[in-house]
């Protein structure tokens, strides 16, 4: 049985694409189920993210299998061939493993290591699960996938710093306050940087938000989004004590605040740290108030910096991930391999057959005073009795179309009868993890 | 025994002090418990140590350098456990540690043959007095650890160096917390060690005050920490200037209670 992988993503087609080829959610059931009508297709999942849409399955014919749910993309959104064709990738085999390892670590992320990817699969594979399109061999499979995207996570550092000028601003500011829960948010002007930023430090506890603005109705409209408070900008040092962090994005010629305005502000706050993001290009905040006593500035520039030195880390640590998949891999192949049928009748007749001699031999030692040609007779007998009791089994194994039916017996066969496999693993039966809870 | 027990300490103590180091580095929750454990370790067997020297001795094991300086570090210990359970800061150990282990092996440098005691300082006295003094010390300690880390950290953000020892330091909200902590709690210890000393001093030496070196110098310490702490209530004082002077009277009191021991003799000399 082969696992095979067909999909497209950010990085082989444009979005145009991506939203042509995408699954919705809600009418998940029938492509799993001509998924499933597909001739060779013996399990499937679908994954349709706003990155990637890509579709996981077993098959006994790989060629055949990929050419399929290749056609099956186009064909299932009314679209041409050709059309999607130079954007799809396919990978059977380990590289196949190793895709979907890499995707659920969110190694193959447009930003490495974000978290919402393997969330994504989760729940992907819970409608799979629920419409009855996965089976034996994609259940392991995701379930290892997931549990090897954790291992990435706690193993290496892939999403421990922020990546993006807002995410790094937040981390800087829980260093300078423990907690931002008591903080109050400033914004100065406007702007989709400042806005955003300002909604990260909101979604991380921030207390509440000022704004201010040259123009009063933008300040109040904006105010109004953030269920803050306006102040005329004019009354902008009479609040200025109130807020611990201050977002500007101005746009101002020359600086709006200075060192010598900071000292009253500094008096009336008890001297409680400040913290200055300056997003406005030309900036908005003497960079010399960075040099007053509990007072932090960071522009742009140095946000960026952090962002690019974290991003950096990431990469480093996205080497280490690979290592973890690459042993990952190793093991599960070694769990498909075992998922044939031949070689799993093979270990079934010889360990039947070791069990029938070595109970010859017992009996015939036992049996002193035995017949010249017991011997022969019994060994007949039971040969017999081995190659009747298989004959069924064998025979149900090797009727193909079985599918997914096939690799259940195969693997009840060799954990039934403790068939060498050389995995730990395929002894213990599959984790029993709840699927996802689909929306 | 008791020397077993005070060996046993600063085994703990040294492996604990590499672990706290270590954790400065890479830390995981694993190595930061088993360091927490092991500190509690060694902390119960300095307990031990102690009480095995104050029955062994008769009375409270503070009379000479050798006791003296494993008791300080005895409360830093227990100073810095409180806070380090309450505020769940390991990198403040990572500081206050090899200090505690400089001090131990300070004190196992410095002879340890028992003494009879003074006959001055055979009063109920010593108690309040010497105890809230080493209290006093001992927050005044973990003070000086956090203002050194609070500058550390404060320099890192402001000079946007974010490295693996910025992420591994509390905010400098935390550590401002810490600080102003240690000085509500060592300041009132300090001035009633003072006020008990001086009534100790008119029973056993007829005098309140003689300026002896060392009650000068705890004068000077009781000062820079009266000055903080008076800054604090009134303008709400803090930040960088704030932690250099708390450093500062760190220093002042370790001269206190050290550098006058070694280096001026005076009535409270006794080694």
């Amino acid at each position: 049985m082969n696992i095979i992988v067909v999909g497209l993503s950010h990085k082989t087609a444009s979005v145009e694409i991506r939203e042509k080829v995408a699954f919705s959610p809600n009418s998940i059931e029938q492509p799993l189920k001509a998924l499933l009508a597909l001739e060779g297709i013996v399990e499937g999942v679908i994954v349709s993210t706003c990155n990637r849409v890509e579709i996981y399955a077993t098959t006994r014919d790989i060629a055949g299998g990929v050419g399929r749910l290749r056609r099956f993309l186009a064909d299932w959104h009314h679209l041409p061939y050709d059309t999607i064709e130079p954007h799809l990738y396919s990978y059977h085999g380990e590289a196949a493993i190793r895709h979907v390892f890499r995707v659920a670590s969110s190694l193959d992320s447009m930003v490495v290591g974000e978290p919402q990817i393997l969330g994504q699969i989760k729940t992907s594979y819970g409608y799979a699960a629920e419409y009855g399109s996965s089976g034996i061999i994609l259940n392991r499979f995701l379930h290892k996938a997931f549990s090897v995207a954790k291992r990435v996570r706690t193993e290496t550092r892939i999403a421990s710093s922020a990546v993006s000028v807002s995410f790094a601003a937040v981390e800087l500011a829980r260093k300078i306050f423990d907690s931002l829960s008591d903080k109050t948010v400033l914004l100065i002007g406007a702007g989709e940087m400042c806005e955003l930023a300002a909604r990260h430090f909101l979604t991380n506890g921030a207390k509440g938000v000022l704004v201010t603005n040259r123009t009063y109705e933008k300040a109040q409209r904006l105010a109004e989004e953030f269920e803050g408070q306006a102040l005329p900008f004019e009354e902008l040092f009479d609040h200025l004590h109130k807020a611990d962090i201050i977002l500007t994005s101005t746009g101002a010629p020359h600086f709006i605040v200075t060192p010598k305005d900071l000292k009253e502000v500094i008096q009336r706050r008890r001297m409680k740290p400040m913290f200055f993001i300056d997003i406005a290009v030309p900036r908005d905040i003497d960079p010399a108030v960075n040099e007053l006593d509990s007072i932090y500035l960071y522009d742009m520039d140095d946000l960026q910096q952090v962002v690019a030195a974290n991003l950096e880390n990431r990469m480093q640590e996205a080497e280490k991930a690979e290592a973890i998949i690459a042993e990952e891999i190793v093991q599960f192949a070694k769990w498909i391999a075992t998922l044939e049928v031949t070689p799993t009748i093979v270990a079934l007749r010889r360990r039947l057959d070791d069990l029938r001699r070595a109970e010859l031999a017992r009996t015939l030692v036992a049996w002193k005073d035995a017949p010249p040609d017991v011997e022969k007779r019994l060994d007949a007998l039971t040969t017999a009795l081995i190659n009747k009791i298989l004959h069924q089994p064998t025979i149900v194994l090797k009727r193909t179309g079985q599918g997914n039916r096939t690799d259940l017996y195969l693997d009840a066969l060799r954990a039934l009868f403790d068939l060498e496999l050389g995995v730990d693993e395929a002894d213990s039966p599959l984790e029993l993890e709840e699927p996802p809870t689909t929306p | 025994m008791t020397d077993i027990s005070f060996y046993l300490t600063l085994a703990l103590y040294g492996v604990t002090t590499l672990l706290y180091l270590a954790c400065l580095l890479r830390s995981t929750p694993c190595l930061s418990g088993l360091a927490r454990k092991l500190l509690v370790a060694g902390f119960l067997a300095h307990c031990l140590a102690v009480i095995h020297r104050a029955i062994a001795a008769g009375h409270l094991p503070i009379t000479n350098m050798h006791e003296s300086l494993s008791f300080f570090a005895l409360s830093i210990v227990a100073a810095y456990l409180y806070f380090e359970f309450r505020f769940k800061v390991t990198s403040l150990g990572s500081f206050v540690l090899p200090l505690v282990l400089v001090l131990m092996i300070g004190s196992s440098v410095f002879p340890g043959e028992l003494r009879p005691l003074n006959p001055a300082l055979k009063s109920a006295w010593i108690y309040s007095h010497t105890l809230l003094a080493f209290g006093a010390y001992a927050f005044f300690t973990i003070a000086g650890g956090v203002a050194g880390m609070y500058l550390l950290q404060s320099h890192f953000l402001k000079k946007k160096q974010l490295g693996t020892l910025f992420q591994k330091l509390p905010s400098l909200d935390t550590l401002d917390e810490i600080g102003y902590r240690c000085l509500t709690f060592g300041f009132p210890m300090l001035t009633v060690a003072i006020i008990t000393g001086a009534i100790w001093a008119a029973q056993a030496w007829g005098s309140y005050w003689s300026w002896d070196p060392k009650e000068t110098w705890s004068l000077i310490t009781w000062f820079v920490f009266a000055a903080l702490l008076h800054g604090r209530l009134t303008t709400g004082w803090r930040g960088r200037r704030a932690a250099w002077l708390t450093v500062a009277g760190f220093l002042i009191m370790l001269f206190t209670f050290i550098g006058v021991n070694l280096l001026i003799p005076g009535l409270h000399s006794y080694n």
